[in-house]
């Protein structure tokens, strides 16, 4: 009988285009994702080499981190933008690949078009010049963030050479307590595996808490692998995952999806395989987090207060805590509900769908957003923009008071307009909180897309397992 | 890509842990559509602080990095390594690094040498203390030492990315070698799979 194996182990190993004794794998690679931001010294590296795209249609564009998310029929405010999605534009022309540019309802972030097109299928291999490439993991797939150099090597041969990550079980088991959503999970493993902790693994979220998430909220977990450090993360596909995908514009039709789901069957880890390492969390002990420091695994329940460096028993440790802290302008002690927020950022690759977008508009409805808080709401693609719209949620935001705006990357790393100024303090459902990610100076705090919202309203953190929803 | 084989260098002390790419080269330098001239952003909001270690006069020409674990984590962008590599430094030791940033190292050339936490403490106190201190690393024996002493530490690496580094590969080139099995992959890929035309 055959080894057991995991269900990261099986994709591997189905994708061996060479292996040789002292050499990383050579993998095939069944999907690529291209931006603007990490692919414009690729492509020309091809061209000055004198290489093709091998494979166009394994390869699909589009524009994200660099567009601006309001009065984009006007100028834009900043020219090197403007050139690299040009540059962009003219490769993706050059080359022949498949592109949602700038004007295409199809347009939005890179992780959020991939499972709504449905070219995120399970059993596959993707990449893409960026580190959230994870998110993809939700449904099965083994998908791996890159950096340029490797882009150019996609692009040129449709492999990658890798060496074979070790593997890692976190499991959740139990079920969440009202309020707690898919972001308090992930933020939990980060606090518990440290940013460290997956560092040379891949990531197999199991248990039935996490069964029990949505593919969105599947999507949200996978999103955050690389905060613990992991190579990649991944979710066993389920009827949820095939339900998902049926239907959608690039998921197999007919025959071909009878074939895709047998083999898609046979892909969860088979039961005595064994993984290297192994996490277990309790889903009834997981809270509504807030981080309070300058990396994701800084965070506390919103009931919390901050800590005490001093009370670590490290010397890094402290040192690592009270650096966070002087630049945060926290002190230790101070209640979590108690800080005042400046701006809210409900949007990125972590938390931009339309089930977030959702969540977040019940928390909105009928309120106003404080006084002393700027808010903004940015959609993860021009559908989920457009389907929010059907709905009824931009009404819902705007009435409120906050800023409703095209799809992007936007303040998750502060590309484009959208930046904190230096001092100011956010509530952010994005993924990192690192000194200046949304603006030199800025503050963050990551938070889920309801603590989020429940923070605009209210002007500072609350428990949103109190809230009163109109 | 240049040969990597042995530095003999002044090495500068970064005392700090988790150091992400976001410090290493924020955001809105990556707009450059180039891979050259993102040394003068190297650590742009860090280098603001005068009493920050690369604004130390005494370690200008330094060529090695000298840091806490996890070095390089979270972005993805080859940004960093190539900031880092323009600014002038050829190795970096640090007790761990992320792997994106291993791997976009090992592509530009830039040798990362892990020790182990207490090793890299030797590295970093001697740097600290003695500013002028020469750091050897040899890539060949695979070990780092300070000129003018006999003791050396080892480190280990990937045997292939070792390879590749002191003969300074294009793993392109390598790759393309492979077309046949390649091809003959291809050629076995279930109809089913998708692909991103229409």
């Amino acid at each position: 009988m055959a080894e057991p194996r995991t269900l990261s182990e099986k994709i591997w190993e189905s994708h061996v285009v060479r292996r040789e004794e002292g050499q990383p794998d050579l993998l095939y690679i069944d999907l690529h994702l291209v931006h603007e931001v990490t692919s414009a010294q690729a492509f020309e590296s091809l061209r000055m080499a004198g290489r093709k795209v091998r494979r166009p249609e394994l390869t699909v564009a589009t524009v994200d981190h660099n567009v601006p998310t309001s009065d984009r029929d006007k100028p834009w405010p900043d020219p090197l933008s403007v050139q690299q999605v040009a540059v962009l534009d003219k490769n993706v022309a050059d080359f022949g690949v498949t592109y949602f540019g700038v004007n295409d309802v199809r347009q939005g972030i890179v992780h959020v078009i991939g499972p709504e097109q449905g070219l995120t299928q399970p059993g596959l291999t993707i990449v893409c010049g960026d580190s959230h490439t994870a998110t993809h993991g939700a449904f099965g797939a083994l998908a791996i963030g890159i950096g340029t150099s490797e882009v150019e090597h996609v692009l040129a041969t449709q492999t990658l050479p890798q060496a074979k990550p070790k593997t890692m079980a976190v499991e959740v088991n139990g079920t969440l307590p009202d309020g707690v959503v898919a972001k308090d999970v992930i933020l939990s493993i980060i606090r518990t595996i440290g940013v460290g902790g997956g560092i040379g693994h891949v990531i197999e979220y199991r248990g039935d808490t996490i069964r029990n998430l949505s593919m969105e909220g599947r999507m949200t977990v996978c999103n955050m692998s690389i905060e613990g450090g992991a190579r990649a993360g991944l979710v066993a596909p389920d009827d949820k995952t095939f339900a998902y995908l049926e239907g959608r514009p690039f998921a197999p039709k007919g025959q071909d999806w009878d074939a895709a789901l047998a083999h898609w069957q046979t892909l969860p880890t088979d039961d005595d395989a064994k993984f290297d390492k192994v996490v277990s969390l309790k889903a009834e002990e997981i809270e509504p987090s807030v981080t309070w420091g300058t990396t994701p695994a800084q965070s506390v329940a919103v009931t919390g207060r901050i800590p005490d460096p001093d009370g670590f028993s490290e010397a890094t440790a402290k040192e690592v805590g009270w650096r966070a802290l002087n630049y945060m302008d926290l002190k230790p002690g101070t209640a979590i509900e108690d800080i005042p927020l400046d701006r809210v950022f409900i949007g990125s690759c972590t938390n931009s769908r339309i089930e977030d977008l959702r969540a977040a508009a019940a928390v909105v409805r009928g309120y106003n957003v404080a006084k002393t808080v700027r808010a903004l709401v940015v959609p993860g693609s021009g559908l989920v923009k457009a389907q929010a719209e059907q709905e009824g949620l931009d009404k819902v935001f705007t009435e409120a008071g906050f800023e409703w705006r095209d799809a992007g990357c936007s303040m998750c790393l502060g590309m484009n307009p959208d930046i904190l100024m230096p001092g100011e303090r956010a509530a952010s459902t994005s993924n990192r909180n690192f000194e200046g990610r949304q603006g030199p100076g800025g503050r963050t705090h990551l938070v889920s897309p309801e603590m989020a919202a429940a923070a605009a309203i209210s002007g500072h953190f609350v428990d949103i397992r109190s809230w009163r929803r109109n | 890509m240049e040969p990597v084989r042995r530095i003999q260098a002044q090495a500068v002390p970064l005392n700090r842990s988790d150091v992400d790419t976001d410090q290493i080269i924020p955001a809105k330098y990556l707009k450059l559509v180039e891979r050259t001239g993102f040394g003068k952003y190297l650590f742009d909001s860090w280098r603001k602080d005068e009493s920050f270690v690369l604004n130390d006069p005494i370690y200008q020409g330094a060529q090695v990095l000298v840091a806490g674990p996890n070095f390089g984590c979270g972005s993805s962008r080859e940004h960093a390594p190539w900031a880092l590599e323009d600014y002038g430094f050829k190795a970096i030791i640090a007790p761990s690094f992320a792997d994106i940033f291993r791997n976009n190292c090992a592509k530009i050339g830039l040798l990362l040498v892990q020790l182990r936490p207490d090793e890299v403490e030797i590295i970093m106190h001697r740097a600290e203390e003695k500013p002028e201190t020469k750091v050897i690393v040899d890539l060949e024996s695979q070990t780092v030492g300070i000129e003018g002493e006999e003791w050396t530490m080892h480190f280990d690496i990937d045997p292939f990315v070792k390879h590749m580094l002191i003969n300074g590969l294009d793993d392109i080139s390598l790759t393309l070698q492979s077309a046949d099995a390649i091809a003959t992959y291809e050629g076995k890929r279930p109809s089913f799979l998708p692909t991103t035309v229409g």
